[in-house]
C-alpha cells in the first residue's frame, strides 16, 4: 500500500509527531451529471473532532461513505489509518474498515437480530473472540448507552433514540480508533439529544477516539466542540472544554461541493459570510 | 430506435451484473469464511417452509393428469396405461419445472423483499461498514440452500404426485391398484429418472440467484422493495422456464 507521503504531514493542526487518521486531497464525485463533492480536501488528526454542516443534499452522507470505502471517489485520493483506499478492493477494504465504526442516518440495523446481536455482530461473526468474551463486551458498551437491559428486544421494539444509540454501540463494539457519526442526533428530542452528544464526547475524550459528526443540529455540534470529558469520582463528568480542547473540534461547511467553511466553533460564530450566517441563525 | 438502444444497453448491464454476482457467488462458496447459521437457517426457509406449496401442487398436478390422460386413454382402450404416463410425464418434466415454478413465486420473492428493505435501509452498506462481504453472508447461504432443498422438493412433488394420480386412477378410473403402480414403474427409465433429479439443481439455482440479485439491486426506498419483489418473481419464473429447456437440452446430449 502506497505509504503516508511526507508533503501531506502538514504542521498546521494536530500533535506533533501524530500522523493524520483522515486525508482528503481533492476528492471528486459525481452521480451521473450530479457532482456531489468537487476538489474536497482536509485532514483530521488523532483525537480530534471534524463536524460536517451543510444543507440537505450537500453531500455530507457521501464524505463518510468515501471513508469507509463504500463508495469510490472519481477522482482526488483518501487516505485512511495512513492508507489509500480510494483504489483499493473490496477485500482490501476490509482491513481498513476494522478501525473504523460507523453510525448510519437511520440507524441502519439488522432488524432481524436482537439488540445484543446487533452490537456484538462483528466480533461474533468476524473474529475468534470467545462468546463469553463478546457478551461481556455487548453487555458493557449497552452500559455505556445506559440500554442494559434490551439487550435481547428487536430493534422494532426500540424507540428512535434508543435505536440511535444501540447503532452506536454498535459501532464501538469493537473499538475502533475512527468513528463516524451520520446525523445521531437529528430526530430526537433535546434531552435525548444530549444524552447522545455526551455518549459521542465520552468516546472521544475518555477512549481517545476519532471522530467525524455530520448535523443538522447546530445546537448539537456547538455542545460536542466546547465540551470535554473527564473521569470524576462518580462515573465521567461533561465539563466545558478548555480553550485548547475547543481548537481540536473543526468545523467544515458544505456547499454545492465545495468546502466554504473550515475552523473552530467560536471562527464560525464569527463569520460574516452571509450563507454562513443564514445557516447560523 | 434511441429507446430501443437504451433497452439494450440497460438488459445488456443487467446481464453482466448477473454473471458477477453469480461469479462472486461461486468464489466465495469455496473460499472461508463460510456462515454455517445462515445456512442453516436458510435451509430451513426455503426447504421446510416450501413443504405445504410444493405438496398441494404436487398432488393436484398428479391427479389431473390421471385424469386427462385417462380421459384419453380410453379412446385407445388403453386405460390400465394411465400410470405409465402420470409417472412419465411428472418425474421428467412437470414435477421439477411446476415446484421451481411455485419456488419462484415463493422463494425468489421473499428473498427480493428481504434483501432489498436491507439495501434501502442501508443494512447492506452497515454489512460491509462491519466488515462483512453481503455475498458471503447474504447471498451464498441462500444460494447453496436453494440449490439443495429444490431438488429434494422436487422429489416430495414427485411422490405425492404419483400419490395423487394414484387416488384419481383408483377411486374415479377404476384401475386396480396394483396395476397402477405396475404401470407406474414401466414408464421409467432410468435416463429420465436422472433427468428429473438434475434439472433441479439449475432450476434451484437461478431461482435464488435471480431474487438475490433483483433485491440487492434494488433503488428508490419502499417503492423500489415491492416494484423488485415483482421483478424477481417474474424474472425468474421467465428464467426457470428458459433454464428447463436449455439444462433439458444439455441433459439429452449428456445422458443419452
Ligand atoms: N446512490 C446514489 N445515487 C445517486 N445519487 C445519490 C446517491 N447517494 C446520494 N446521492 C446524491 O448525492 C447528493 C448528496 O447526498 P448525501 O446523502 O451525501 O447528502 P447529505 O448531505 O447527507 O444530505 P442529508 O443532510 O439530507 O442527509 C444528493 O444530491 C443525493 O441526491
Ligand atoms: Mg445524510
Amino acid at each position: 500500500m502506497a505509504p503516508f507521503p511526507e508533503a501531506l504531514r502538514g504542521p498546521a493542526r494536530g500533535r506533533p509527531g501524530d500522523e493524520p487518521v483522515v486525508v482528503f486531497e481533492g476528492v471528486r464525485l459525481a452521480f451521473d451529471d450530479n457532482v456531489v463533492l468537487d476538489e474536497i480536501s482536509f485532514k483530521l488528526y488523532p483525537g480530534y473532532t471534524k463536524i460536517f454542516i451543510g444543507a440537505s443534499g450537500s453531500g455530507k452522507s457521501t464524505v463518510l461513505k468515501l471513508i469507509l470505502g463504500l463508495l469510490a471517489p472519481d477522482a482526488g485520493k483518501i487516505w485512511v489509518h495512513g492508507r489509500q483506499i480510494d483504489r483499493m478492493t473490496e477485500n482490501e477494504l476490509f482491513a481498513v474498515r476494522d478501525h473504523t465504526g460507523m453510525v448510519f442516518q437511520e440507524g441502519a440495523l439488522f432488524d432481524s437480530l436482537t439488540v445484543g446481536e446487533n452490537v456484538g455482530f462483528k466480533l461474533y461473526e468476524e473474529t475468534d473472540m470467545p462468546l463469553a468474551d463478546v457478551r461481556t463486551r455487548v453487555e458493557e458498551v449497552l452500559g455505556f448507552v445506559e440500554l442494559g437491559p434490551y439487550i435481547d428486544r428487536r430493534p422494532s421494539e426500540l424507540s428512535g433514540g434508543q435505536r440511535r444509540r444501540v447503532a452506536i454501540a454498535r459501532a464501538m463494539a469493537f473499538k475502533p480508533k475512527l468513528l463516524l457519526y451520520d446525523e445521531p442526533t437529528t430526530g430526537l428530542d433535546p434531552i435525548t439529544a444530549l444524552t447522545v452528544d455526551a455518549e459521542i464526547i465520552k468516546l472521544r475524550d475518555i477512549e481517545g477516539v476519532t471522530s467525524i459528526i455530520v448535523t443538522h443540529q447546530l445546537r448539537d455540534a456547538f455542545y460536542i466542540a466546547t465540551h470535554g470529558a473527564g473521569r470524576a469520582p462518580e462515573g465521567h463528568a461533561i465539563v466545558s472544554a478548555t480553550p485548547e480542547k475547543v481548537e481540536e473540534a473543526d468545523f467544515v461547511m458544505l456547499r454545492d461541493g465545495k468546502i466554504v467553511f473550515e475552523g473552530s466553533a467560536d471562527e464560525l460564530r464569527a463569520s460574516t459570510d452571509p450563507y454562513i450566517r443564514a445557516f447560523l441563525s | 430506435m434511441a429507446a430501443f438502444t437504451e433497452w439494450l444497453k440497460r438488459a445488456l448491464l443487467e446481464i453482466q451484473e448477473y454473471t458477477t454476482l453469480a461469479m462472486a457467488t461461486a468464489r466465495c462458496a469455496v473460499t472461508r469464511p463460510f456462515y454455517w447459521h445462515d445456512f442453516v437457517e436458510q435451509l430451513d426457509a426455503i426447504g421446510i417452509g416450501s413443504m405445504t406449496v410444493v405438496i398441494l401442487t404436487g398432488l393436484f398436478t398428479g391427479a389431473v393428469l390421471a385424469l386427462q390422460t385417462g380421459f384419453t386413454l380410453d379412446q385407445f382402450g388403453a386405460r390400465p396405461f394411465v400410470g405409465r404416463l402420470v409417472s412419465a410425464s411428472m418425474i421428467k418434466e412437470l414435477g421439477p419445472v411446476l415446484t421451481a415454478l411455485m419456488l419462484a413465486g415463493r422463494v425468489s420473492s421473499g428473498i427480493a423483499a428481504e434483501l432489498g428493505s436491507m439495501v434501502v435501509t442501508e443494512q447492506v452498506s452497515a454489512l460491509r461498514a462491519l466488515g462483512t462481504d453481503p455475498v458471503r453472508k447474504l447471498v451464498v447461504p441462500r444460494v447453496l440452500a436453494g440449490i439443495l432443498m429444490t431438488p429434494i422438493l422436487t422429489v416430495v412433488a414427485n411422490t405425492v404426485g404419483l400419490l395423487g394420480g394414484w387416488v384419481v386412477s383408483v377411486q374415479n378410473l377404476n384401475v386396480a391398484s396394483g396395476l397402477y403402480w405396475s404401470s407406474v414403474v414401466d414408464g421409467l427409465f432410468l435416463e429420465d429418472v436422472w433427468m428429473g433429479l438434475l434439472k433441479p439443481f439449475f432450476l434451484g439455482f437461478i431461482i435464488v440467484t435471480v431474487g438475490c440479485h433483483v433485491g440487492l439491486r434494488t433503488r428508490g426506498g419502499t417503492q423500489g422493495v415491492g416494484r423488485a419483489t415483482t421483478n424477481a418473481v417474474v424474472a425468474a419464473s421467465v428464467g426457470v422456464i428458459a433454464m428447463d429447456f436449455f439444462s433439458t437440452q444439455l441433459l439429452l446430449e449428456l445422458l443419452f
